[in-house]
């Protein structure tokens, strides 16, 4: 049986810029992968790639035994993409709008009704089905633009970024329309910079940096060597590199660092018992104003491998998603 | 079947997006109308010259009309990205710009009845030959129209577009021998009237219309055939080379 998608050494250069340099990766049947990595690292033109929307200057895509670097068109029929900026028609209405790309997959008329109709209500849009899609607020779009993307019932679902720049509420719900749609069967290619939302759908995940593929593994193996560690961050004020120094000798199982926020953070191979580490921050001067333990979780997988801090990533791309 | 459910619907679309708005439909009534009027003054020859009118302005209505509307079309789906999903269907991507065009050669070729159905209530047009007539107009339609898609792929903002389309269609108008006849257009200029697609478009028209034309009726038919399929080809590979990079 095929790989759902199989890709062999792609490169890609824009200009100065090597945007993919030489990577490969297999995505099976019912699959949800992610592609996880910072702004700019190559993940949507991966997806353009893939999709036919850009030529690679090397390698090979093959979707579902299709080979698409031959035949870019071939296989259009069996993928559905939802991009990173909703791109559905502003003077439509909802429904017509799902109507209109029901019949670009050659879908008769009858069936492009009853179906758009279903989706809406499934996304829970079907009150606004005859508004004009530019009245639609950012999560009603993103809604939308993915109903849009599975409107064909695609084998193959591309989903670029689907929850930035939208509001909690809404990214719940669209994440809990992804994970139903993974159930259902629908092999699914989700880039992300959410590390959180990446781990809680995701079966595989590829880190992507600078165009290069630096890790790829289920989320269970990426989280294995984890293990076993116990993290504590403890937030407190005045925390000096001479306290630094004498934690490590008072506390010589542990091993101490002092981050962003004057946090100490604590990491053993064993339980961390946390009285005695407050009391002695706090005869040592300092203010200790919270401690709490740490779950390990895909973000440190994500921060050792990449080297890339996973909070100043999101923040990055908030940013993006408000100004759009 | 189902590429063919794909093209009507991209036309049906944009035929309800762009070219059936209010202001369309005025400028296509208006537009010809005001072009009819200025002549017929400027002429001061009565009635009976109004014929003589019609080449010029239906080749201008259905220049305007159908350059203007492309530029629009195609160069605002590109800009908001909506193109993509077109170039994403499973559909022939030849027929998918077949399907994008289609909607203004139909505008063109409704613009260009205008005149003519306001002409028909006021002079005697049985003397046209509509046989070379109406494929004259259609084929007039769609060299504009893939001249306006030739331009509207070149550039990235609609501004751009109407303006390097000014390039094209002002000199056009006056080279084509629709008001200034080829013959006595300075020799150097010659040449750039015989490389335009409207001065076969407006010879097939001063034939149907008042059987005077310079070249036969086959030459202005393929020449304007070829214009049409170079025009479509070029704008065709550009979008490949530009769009899908």
């Amino acid at each position: 049986m095929f790989d759902a998608i199989a890709v062999q050494g792609i490169k890609k250069r824009f200009d100065e810029v090597q945007a993919l340099d030489g990577i490969s990766f297999n995505v099976k049947k019912g699959e949800l992968f992610g592609f996880l990595g910072p702004n700019g690292a190559g993940k949507t033109t991966t997806i353009n790639v893939l999709t036919g929307l850009a030529r690679p200057d090397a390698g090979k895509v093959v979707i579902d035994g299709i080979d698409c670097t031959r035949r870019p068109k071939a296989a259009q029929h069996l993928v559905g993409v939802v991009p990173d900026e909703s791109n559905l028609y502003p003077e439509l209405s909802g429904f017509g709008n799902l109507c209109f790309c029901a019949a670009l997959y050659g879908m008769p008329s009858k069936e492009r009704k009853r179906r758009a109709q279903r989706l809406l209500a499934d996304f829970g849009l079907d009150k606004a089905a005859d508004r004009k899609f530019a009245t639609y607020s950012k999560g009603m779009k993103r809604k939308l633009t993915i109903a849009a993307g599975i409107i064909h019932r695609p084998e193959i679902l591309f989903l670029d970024e689907p929850t930035t720049g939208i509001d909690v509420a809404s990214a719940r719900q669209l994440r809990q329309l992804i994970s139903d749609l993974h159930q259902s069967g629908t092999t699914i290619f989700l880039t992300t910079h959410y590390i959180e939302e990446a781990e809680r759908l995701c079966d595989r995940i590829a880190f992507i940096v600078s165009g290069r593929i630096v890790k790829t593994d289920s989320v269970a193996r990426l989280l294995q060597p984890l293990r076993g560690r116990h993290v504590l961050e403890i937030t407190c004020t005045g925390i000096t590199a001479k306290i630094e120094r004498a934690l490590s000798v008072e506390f010589p199982g542990l091993d101490f660092s002092i981050g962003k926020q004057s946090i100490v953070r604590v990491e053993a191979g064993e339980e961390i018992r946390v009285g005695p580490l407050v009391r002695f921050l706090e005869e040592a001067g300092t203010e200790v104003a919270e401690a709490r333990k740490v779950k390990p979780s895909l973000e440190e997988v994500f921060i050792k491998v990449t080297g890339i801090e996973a909070e100043a990533m999101e923040k990055e791309k908030e940013r993006k998603g408000r100004k759009e | 079947m189902k590429d063919w459910r794909a093209y009507f619907a991209i036309l049906a679309k944009d035929m309800k997006t762009y070219y059936l708005k209010p202001p369309n439909i005025s400028w296509g009534i208006i537009f010809p109308l005001v072009w009819t009027g200025m002549f017929f003054i400027r002429s001061g020859s009565g009635l009976g010259s109004i014929p003589n009118l019609l080449p010029g302005v239906i080749s201008v209505a259905i220049l305007f009309g159908t350059t203007s509307m492309l530029a629009v079309n195609i160069t605002f789906e590109k800009k908001n990205r909506s193109f993509e999903r077109l170039l994403l269907a499973p559909i022939p991507f030849e027929l998918l710009m077949l399907a994008k065009t289609g909607g203004a050669i139909l505008f063109g070729t409704a613009n260009a009845f205008v005149p003519v159905i306001i002409a028909a209530f006021i002079v005697d047009l049985s003397g046209i030959a509509w046989a070379a007539f109406v494929p004259g107009i259609i084929l007039i339609a769609m060299s504009s129209t893939f001249l306006g898609l030739f331009i509207a792929v070149a550039v990235s903002e609609v501004f751009e577009a109407q303006t390097f389309s000014n390039f094209f269609r002002f000199p056009m108008i006056f080279l084509c021998g629709l008001f200034f006849p080829i013959a006595k257009l300075p020799v150097f200029l010659k040449p750039f009237s015989y490389a335009l697609p409207l001065t076969y478009g407006a010879d097939i028209l001063h034939g149907a219309v008042h059987g005077e034309h310079a070249l036969p009726y086959l030459l202005d038919f393929g020449a304007l055939t070829a214009f049409c399929l170079v025009l479509f080809a070029a704008s065709l590979w550009n979008i490949k080379r530009k769009w899908i990079l």
